[in-house]
């Protein structure tokens, strides 16, 4: 009995004698703060799967079923609606809070698009990390177009699965309010994003 | 009218460019102005004062406290950690060897150094942060050298890799998701990747270093803990597993480049 415990014993601790896993290393390396709780260090599907280098991803049946189900999941507007209000959208996009254990709670979370994606021509302050989306509405408001755009905001792995962007819908980060205000920034064609900026005449 | 916003566009991204090259450059500027003139300077003989003078219950100086190179030897130290300790039985950064020698040497109590040991905006700097930025700045100019030799200090490579990778949190970040690509900014602020040598090299041979915008010194530890704030995750502790393997991740991918502490950043 004692034989067979000791057996067990080695073949469970690792012989670095570190963490077993990232998971148990940061639970053992962190403090819950705020609204930063500890289970925030648990990983869902997606996350487990995408946490390889870009090398080591692949397109697994995994990986292929994951995308599908993400696909699946996806919650449209009840009332059909998918455009908000752009100038409130702009708001959304530039805010760059929310969810930080140093933010207030209780102040609705920022979407920061800004932060990987140049968006109004005039905003010089934009990140590379995301393809730019000026211009964006050129694509129009057809059915498909309008679709795309919100799986894209809602879950971005149901297209591109381990893309590098928040799922805003899916975890909860955004409104469904403030996803239409973020839809209408990007598609109205009175959007700061949809008007060039004026070379000759600025 | 396609062609004409593609010109547009190309007008708007050259102008774009000047602009946020501009910015890029009236920093380096500065930098280059400053030359050694490093605000951390004064931080530095604040850490010197520190590492002399008697501290704790135990009324001892740091000068028996074993880097890694014998004890109370300063000099070259801060390159070649992290590293294994035997007395410790465990592989540390400066933060978690500093603490070690706090507690073990000093007689002073985990919780009292950790309660705050890094500053918050508008304080004046800390005990750690001082000491960290006078131990670095006597390896500037050596080359980074982490060792693994040992066992576990490959293990701590090994995890410090895999953390770097490791997704959570509602926004699903890693530390990849921002360091893990080349010539990426967000905002306007360069990013370098952390997975190559030059962009390691690049990051770590600059921290501990002074921060213009928050007028203090702020050390590699700090850096990994705010870092993990913006990752929508808890709060990381100094000199604990998960601190000290992605500094090992990043020494080793930095290692041959030349420390150049204190860094002076935006």
């Amino acid at each position: 009995m004692l034989k067979h415990l000791l057996i067990a014993w080695f073949l469970v601790t690792p012989v670095s004698g570190l963490a077993n896993s990232a998971a148990d290393s940061l639970i053992d390396s962190m403090t819950a703060k705020n609204q930063a709780t500890m289970d925030r260090l648990q990983q869902d599907e997606v996350q487990r799967l995408c946490s390889k280098s870009r090398a080591e991803e692949g397109g697994s049946d995994a990986l292929a079923a994951t995308r599908e189900q993400a696909m699946k999941r996806i919650e449209y507007p009840i009332d059909g609606q998918y455009l908000g209000d752009w100038a409130s959208g702009a708001k959304v996009a530039s805010n760059g809070r929310g969810l930080q254990y140093s933010d207030d709670p209780e102040a609705p979370n920022g979407g920061n698009c800004y932060a990987c994606h140049q968006l109004d021509p005039r905003e010089v302050a934009f990140g590379t990390l995301g393809p730019s989306l000026t211009g964006y509405g050129a694509r129009g408001q057809s059915e498909p177009v309008i679709k795309y755009t919100w799986v894209k905001l809602w879950n971005t792995h149901a297209y591109n699965i381990c893309s590098h962007m928040p799922r805003f819908g899916a975890q909860g980060i955004l409104t469904e309010q403030q996803l239409k205000d973020v839809m209408a920034y990007l598609l109205d064609p009175d959007s700061p994003v949809n008007q060039p900026i004026d070379v000759l005449n600025e | 009218m396609k062609p004409m916003m593609s010109g547009l566009t190309a007008m708007l991204a050259a102008t774009l460019t000047m602009v946020v090259g501009a910015e890029q450059g009236v920093f380096d500027e500065y930098r280059a102005m400053m030359g050694d003139d490093n605000p951390a300077i004064f931080v530095i003989d604040e850490g010197e004062e520190y590492w002399f003078e008697p501290a704790g219950p135990n009324q001892v100086t740091f000068e028996q406290c074993d880097l890694g190179l014998g004890a109370g030897v300063v000099e070259g130290a801060y390159a070649q950690l992290p590293r294994y300790f035997s007395d410790a039985d465990q592989v540390m950064d400066l933060e978690a060897r500093l603490v070690f020698c706090m507690v073990e040497l000093q007689g002073r109590t985990r919780e009292q150094i950790h309660a705050k040991p890094y500053s918050l905006r508008g304080d004046l700097g800390t005990e750690m942060e001082a000491l960290v930025v006078w131990i670095a700045e006597q390896s500037s100019g050596t080359a980074v050298a982490p060792a693994q030799d040992h066992p576990k200090e490959r293990a701590m490579y090994s995890l410090g890799e895999r953390l770097f990778y490791y997704r959570a949190g509602p926004h699903d970040f890693s530390c990849a998701t921002c360091h893990g690509q080349a010539d990426k900014r967000i905002r306007l602020q360069a990013l370098a990747n952390l997975s190559t040598h030059e962009g390691a090299a690049e990051a770590y041979t600059t921290w501990p270093a002074y921060r213009n915008s928050e007028g203090l010194v702020r050390t590699m530890g700090w850096r990994m803990r705010d870092c993990f704030r913006q990752q929508r995750l808890p709060e990381l502790i100094m000199g604990s597993e998960a601190s000290v393997a992605l500094q090992m991740f990043l020494a080793v991918n930095a290692a041959g480049a030349d420390m150049a502490v204190p860094g002076l950043k935006r």
